[in-house]
């Protein structure tokens, strides 16, 4: 079977800015696929082209083995889409909304409308005006929106941008859920924790471009280890400091301490403190912690993504 | 198994929708059904007809004011009071007094003198029928004996000739702001992109606006011609079918305009003065609120190919006049192309996003 998303040597220009300048990627079927970058990094223009709203001024699109150009109608009935803050028509419920919807696809999709109010969490607002909703619950009735088509692959733009962490998590259950029932899942997001905790595979694109891709765990280990030590002493020492402590494969010097990658906490902790108390160098501060896509963005462009 | 639900149509489910969303709008209905009916009150109340009209006139006060003011008193169309020369000229001015007259001014030329603006047309219509009065005072006698004999006309009265232009107004309106900017709203906050992403009939979307207003605009004729005729008793003399008619189809040639503003402008500005470009002139050449013939003549075959005008003269003939809806040929002729070429242009240069 051909891959969910085939996309080679994609370009969008705007005048002389490249918003996607080149990108390659491919999504198997089944698959939660995260596309992370900060605010600008052409996410939404590569979406949009994704969903048929865009097009592209090169490169080679196939959704589902097909072709917006050849066959638009086909595609819009297959994928399911939840753009980035659509607001929907104010004075209409969450029922009469889900079935306008429905209404475009086949007969299959107004049966929908009934498992998707449960399945969203939306029951007891079926009567309630979508202005009145909160906004975990207008992103959630924006998910069910985009599968009452019941689509093959369903695209999330930024589904989780603006919400409350409770409502975040909300969303996240909701994710995975679709995740484990096997539907092709293409989502973009600014939030490492939410591509790290979401997606089978991710790719980074930073100016248009992808600078990594890979599983979340691959891409943490590309830093040298999946925790980082953050340490401060009295008097502070330099990186090279403490090269060659047992289980510390990379330090570097961060504001007035330093940060370690390591493998093995519990290896790699006695060695450094051994070594500190070799050198008569006190811990002011020790922090550990489990490495982020945040640091794997960081040692990749040397900004973070909360710079956005 | 148990009856499933059936996919609605997307055409029929759109124009739900609008309905729907029509309704919910307090706004949209007091703008559509309550704002033309506050306006044939104020207008017909202002301009109603009093029994005989009344010309008011100033008489400077002199020696002769008081002769003068007690001989036009007998005219019923005329109204004299006696004030002094500034005031005079202030009135004058205003228009608070048609004309003004000074008599008997001690070793004047000419005992009388008339002062007015003739550019108001009731101030020579004043002087005519003063000096009537004053002439036949003073021993003047008419030649030929002549009888006045008056009549209000059926259909006749200014409220009468106002109603079926508010109703044009009314279905301009409703194209611009209740489809136009909420078509511009729509794109602004993305949900015609949304919209766009699902495999709904794009023609639909735009079709939903026509079906629903084959619900609307009869309700708007529905309403503002009974109530005009339960307060002013504005009959319709012409086919009532003809004016059901004629509305329908100005309110395609309005949508279509309204579709053409909405088919690009990307915020609400753009479509607010889009909009007011576009209604404000026909509101003052199309006749709704006094008559386009004010206008020189080298504007009116202009003025006459405005689809507002179009409407107005057509609803006019059959709603006052009570002529046939198929002498109105060059009227309806004119809507339907502003019909067919706003929808055709609109449709081409429509953008979704």
């Amino acid at each position: 079977m051909e891959p969910a998303i085939l996309i080679e040597g994609l370009v969008k220009r705007y005048g002389d800015l490249a918003a996607v300048d080149g990108l390659d990627l491919d999504v198997q079927r089944g698959e939660c696929f995260g596309l992370l970058g900060p605010n600008g990094a052409g996410k939404t223009t590569t979406v949009e082209i994704l969903e048929g709203l865009n097009e592209p001024t090169s490169g080679k699109v196939e959704v589902l083995g097909r072709s917006w150009a050849q066959e638009p109608e086909e595609l819009r009935a297959r994928i399911g889409v939840a753009l980035q803050e659509t607001r929907l028509f104010d004075r209409l419920t969450v029922e009469e909304t889900l079935q306008t919807f429905a209404s475009f696809y086949g007969d299959g999709a107004a049966v929908r409308v009934a498992t998707l109010l449960a399945e969203m969490q939306l029951e007891e607002k079926r009567s309630t005006w979508v202005m009145r909703l909160s906004g975990g619950q207008r992103q959630r009735l924006a998910v069910a929106l985009g599968l009452v088509g019941d689509p093959e692959v369903l695209f999330l733009d930024e589904p989780t941008t603006g919400l409350d962490p409770q409502s975040r998590r909300a969303l996240w259950d909701t994710i995975e859920a679709l995740r484990r029932r096997g539907k092709t899942v293409v989502l973009t997001t600014h939030y490492m924790d939410e591509a790290e905790r979401l997606c089978d595979r991710i790719a980074i694109v930073d100016r248009g471009k992808r600078i990594a891709l890979g599983t979340p765990a691959e891409l943490i280990d590309r830093i040298g280890g999946a925790h980082l030590v953050e340490i401060t002493t009295a008097p502070g020492l330099p990186p090279e400091a403490l090269a060659g402590v047992r289980g510390v494969r990379q330090a570097r010097a961060v504001g007035d301490g330093l940060a370690l990658s390591i493998d093995e906490p519990h290896v790699a902790l006695p060695a450094l403190l051994a070594r500190l108390a070799e050198r008569r160098v006190e811990p002011t501060r020790l922090v550990s912690r489990t490495a982020t896509l945040d640091d794997v963005f960081l040692t990749l462009t040397g900004r973070s993504l909360r710079e956005d | 198994m148990s009856t499933t639900p059936k996919a609605t149509h997307g055409l029929w489910a759109l124009s739900a929708v609008r309905l729907k969303l029509f309704f919910r709008e307090p706004g949209s209905m007091f703008w559509t059904f309550g704002f033309p009916l506050l306006v044939t009150v104020a207008l017909g109340v202002a301009f109603r007809n009093q029994g005989q009209a009344k010309s008011p006139v100033a008489v400077v006060a002199g020696p002769g004011a008081e002769r003068v003011r007690a001989a036009l008193a007998g005219r019923p169309a005329l109204s004299a009071r006696v004030v002094d020369a500034a005031e005079a000229t202030r009135e004058l001015r205003t228009g608070e007094a048609a004309l003004s007259i000074e008599a008997g001014r001690p070793g004047a030329a000419a005992p009388l003198v008339f002062r007015y603006d003739p550019s108001r047309p009731e101030a020579l219509a004043t002087r005519r029928l003063a000096d009537d009065v004053l002439q036949e005072q003073a021993g003047r006698r008419d030649v030929v004996v002549a009888r006045d004999e008056t009549t209000v006309t059926r259909g006749g009265r200014y409220v009468d000739w106002l109603v079926p232009g508010l109703l044009g107004l009314q279905l301009l309106n409703g194209a611009m702001w209740g489809a136009a900017f909420n078509i511009v709203n729509a794109r602004q906050r993305k949900l015609l992109k949304r919209l766009a992403a699902t495999p709904m009939r794009r023609a639909h979307y735009l079709l939903s606006y026509r079906v629903s207003g084959l619900v609307f605009v009869p309700l708007q004729v529905l309403v503002l011609f009974l109530f005009a005729r339960v307060t002013f008793g504005v009959v319709i003399q012409g086919s009532a079918l003809a004016v059901l008619g004629l509305a329908l189809l100005g309110s395609w040639a309005f949508a279509g305009l309204g579709l053409l503003c909405a088919s690009r402008a990307q915020n609400s500005e753009t479509a607010n003065g889009l909009i007011n470009l576009i209604t404000l002139p026909m509101m003052v050449f199309s006749g709704v609120f006094f008559s386009s013939s004010r206008f020189p003549a080298v504007l009116q075959p202009a003025i006459r190919l405005l689809p507002l005008s179009a409407f107005n003269e057509a609803l006019r003939h059959v709603a006052n006049d009570g002529a046939s809806i198929f002498t109105q040929g060059v009227p309806v002729a004119i809507l339907a192309g502003w019909a067919l070429v706003t929808s055709v242009l609109a449709v081409r240069l429509f953008r979704w996003s």
